[in-house]
């Protein structure tokens, strides 16, 4: 189907560009160690402790991390005006969006995979043993900070202040997901089952998807061409 | 004409407000809260305008981007700005009281956090104005973000439905709820009170944003040609 | 049908009025050169006629559509302030890539194509980043033209090239013109542009002041226009 290629066709272009200069990727990975690093040595905690902790640490180290790439999704198109050449070819807004979006979701998702061992070793915690759930909220998680992220990014890349306004928009919208997907994951490090209790979460995680992706492709034209 | 109207209403909601709180003076301290009770008296009231401005700035951020009036825009901000205000109001009643009743003055459950979202959210809606310079791009990105944030509206009011909260679950428009008969109608009419009180504000405050443009506007005028 | 059509156009900044009930049509196949001083006007237009952004009021068709329609994009070509091709992909696939996003049949040829037009063919590997400006210059205008729009939109496309480019650009222009596109371009290098004319519009302060056929006194005084139309 003609749109899902163009879709592609973004992804690919992203992604090629990111990884020949491999800024944001770098920076992004860079930035999940060393707040692991720190924060390692700022408790020394035991094995208890450190599972209760677990959902909350890696959501914010994946939240701040991703925020790197997702700064980067459309602030890319801004030298040499290529967001005009973008915005001027005959591929709709959402087309632009999802492929961006998907862009991102891999670059973060790369990146959360590389932090998860190393908060594993360095806290000396299993978060495997539940691997299937724990993937679950992790893809569901990143596509919420991906899809708000890449559509914060669309609204603040020519703005004043860009780099404060981005977190500054994107953090509070993210609290729902990230609230969710750091209960769920604490709960699954700590070897509990998905159960009643916790299910809204999950509940919640999805319809947040859903619901943001939705309005985020009926807006995203306005955003770029008012 | 207009301004005879608004004058009517803010004096209305100030003669309300003031029977108000003199019935709620003379109520007795009740079992299980003793006098804190009372606070409740203007926290939900506040959260009822504070509810009612960002719809108020949903719907008009909606025509907006419909219509391109900037009509909209200009009740978008001031409705936007008197919501922030009452939700720091809805804040810090809740907040006071919590204190009195269970010795908290915050914690993150679902509704509180929610709620501190909210004010988050279009905080950085004011915020994000002020970022933007060019008047049609400030009106148009405001108003998507402002729809974006109104969808945190219903998890804020659904959490203690959705979720076990320390916040208590509903009592005055709940059928299970166990709010006396004789305090709902100083409830209700406090309720009236505040959110009248919330338009008029509003209003005043479309006035004051629709001189400004016009001066701008002038000020425009004079240097361009 | 007109290639172009402004219809009532009216663009606001906030309050303040860019463009002022602008009206002009540009028949297939001609060349309309846009002049005015800086400030009047020619960005916005060239812009809002391509659809980066909408007009207030008024109507524009492109080949009887409106701007943003997907048939309309199709048969743009815009050259901007910027080049709009990527720095850290090569010539090659820069301009593969804008060959797909326009649907081109076999996008690859058709870039190594307009890579040769260009006289690119030789650093086509090359990072756009390491490029010399004549070259990126170049391959901007590989860019805009290479999907065959109809409808082609310059903005000052010959400021900053060098000898060079500007040769490249005049060519694909004339050639262009001779298969029946139809190009509006503002300038500030009036000979360069009244050479290919067809059509002149001037504008003064987001107001249409002259829109006629470029005539053989123009070409010989390009300050002609502006010294009866314009504010001296």
């Amino acid at each position: 189907m003609g749109l899902i290629r163009q879709v592609f066709i973004i992804t690919a272009k992203d992604l090629r560009a990111e990884l020949r200069t491999k800024e944001a990727v770098n920076a992004a990975l860079a930035f999940a160690v060393m707040i692991l690093v720190l924060f390692s040595f700022a408790f020394d905690p035991e094995e208890a402790t450190t599972q209760m902790i677990s959902g909350g640490l890696l959501w914010i180290v994946f939240a701040f991390a991703g925020t790197l790439v997702l700064n980067r999704s459309f602030a890319r198109e801004l030298p040499n005006d290529c967001l005009d050449a973008l915005v001027a070819a005959p591929v709709s807004g959402a087309v632009l969006f999802l492929g961006k979006a998907l862009a991102n979701y891999l670059l973060v998702t790369a990146v959360e995979l590389v932090a998860l061992p190393v908060f594993g070793i360095l806290y000396n915690v299993r978060w495997y043993r539940q691997f299937w759930p724990v993937m679950l909220v992790l893809v569901l998680g990143t596509w919420g900070i991906t899809v708000i992220g890449t559509i914060f990014s669309a609204l603040t890349v020519n703005i004043r202040l860009r780099e404060v306004m981005l977190p500054m928009l994107t953090y509070p919208m993210l609290v729902p997901a990230l609230m969710g997907a750091m209960r769920l994951t604490t709960d699954l490090v700590q070897g509990k089952p998905i159960d009643d209790d916790s299910a809204v979460w999950l509940k919640l995680l999805v319809s947040f998807d859903v619901v943001y992706t939705a309005v985020s492709l009926l807006l995203v034209e306005t955003v770029l061409v008012g | 004409m207009r301004d005879k109207i608004l004058y009517g209403l803010g004096v209305l909601a100030f003669l309300i407000l003031a029977r108000d709180i003199y019935a709620i003076a003379r109520f007795p301290a009740e079992a299980n809260q003793g006098y804190a009770f009372k606070i409740l008296f203007f926290h939900l009231p506040a959260w009822a305008a504070a509810g009612t401005a960002v719809t108020t700035a949903l719907v008009t951020s909606v025509m907006f981007l419909v219509t391109k009036n900037f009509k909209y825009d200009a009740t978008a901000v001031a409705a936007t700005e008197v919501g922030v205000a009452f939700i720091s109001v809805g804040l810090v009643t809740g907040s006071i009281w919590g204190r009195v009743i269970w010795g908290i003055w915050w914690t993150w459950d679902a509704r509180l956090t929610s709620a501190l979202v909210l004010w988050l959210l279009y905080a950085g809606y004011l915020m994000l104005r002020h970022a933007v310079e060019e008047p049609t791009q400030r009106a148009t990105f405001g108003a998507v973000f402002s729809i974006f944030a109104f969808i945190d509206v219903p998890i804020v009011y659904f959490s203690i439905r959705w979720w076990r909260t320390q916040h208590p679950s509903p009592v005055f428009f709940s059928s299970t709820g166990s709010f006396p008969p004789d305090w709902s109608a100083v409830m209700l009419w406090n309720i009236l009170a505040i959110v009248m009180l919330a338009v008029v504000i509003v209003a005043v405050r479309l006035r004051q944003e629709e001189t400004q443009r016009e001066i701008d506007h002038l000020r425009r005028l004079a240097h361009a040609f | 049908m007109d290639a172009l059509a402004a219809e009532g156009v009216w663009k606001y900044y906030g309050d303040f009025p860019a463009l002022r009930d602008v009206n002009f049509t540009c028949p297939a196949g001609s060349c309309l050169a846009l002049i005015g001083r800086n400030g009047a006007g020619k960005t916005t237009l060239l812009r809002t006629v391509a659809g980066f952004t909408r007009p207030m009021r008024g109507k524009i068709r492109i080949l009887g559509k409106e701007p943003r329609e997907t048939a309309a994009r199709r048969n743009i070509g815009f050259i901007g302030h910027g080049i709009a091709v990527y720095d850290e992909l090569s010539a090659l696939e820069n301009l593969t890539l804008y060959a797909r996003l326009y649907g081109v049949a076999d996008p690859r040829r058709r870039a190594l194509q307009w890579l040769e037009n260009t006289g690119l063919e030789r650093v086509r590997d090359g990072l756009v980043r390491e490029f010399s400006r004549g070259m990126r210059q170049r391959l901007a205008v590989a860019r805009a033209f290479l999907h065959e729009p109809a409808v082609l939109l310059l903005d000052e496309p010959f400021t900053a090239l060098d000898d060079r480019a500007i040769a490249v650009l005049q060519r694909l222009l004339r050639e262009g013109l001779a298969q029946g596109r139809t190009i509006v371009l503002s300038t500030h290098q009036l000979r360069e542009a009244l050479e290919l004319a067809t059509h002149v519009a001037l504008l003064v302060r987001g107001q249409v002041a002259f829109h006629g056929p470029c005539t053989p006194e123009m070409v010989a005084d390009p300050g002609l226009v502006y010294a009866r139309y314009g504010e001296g």
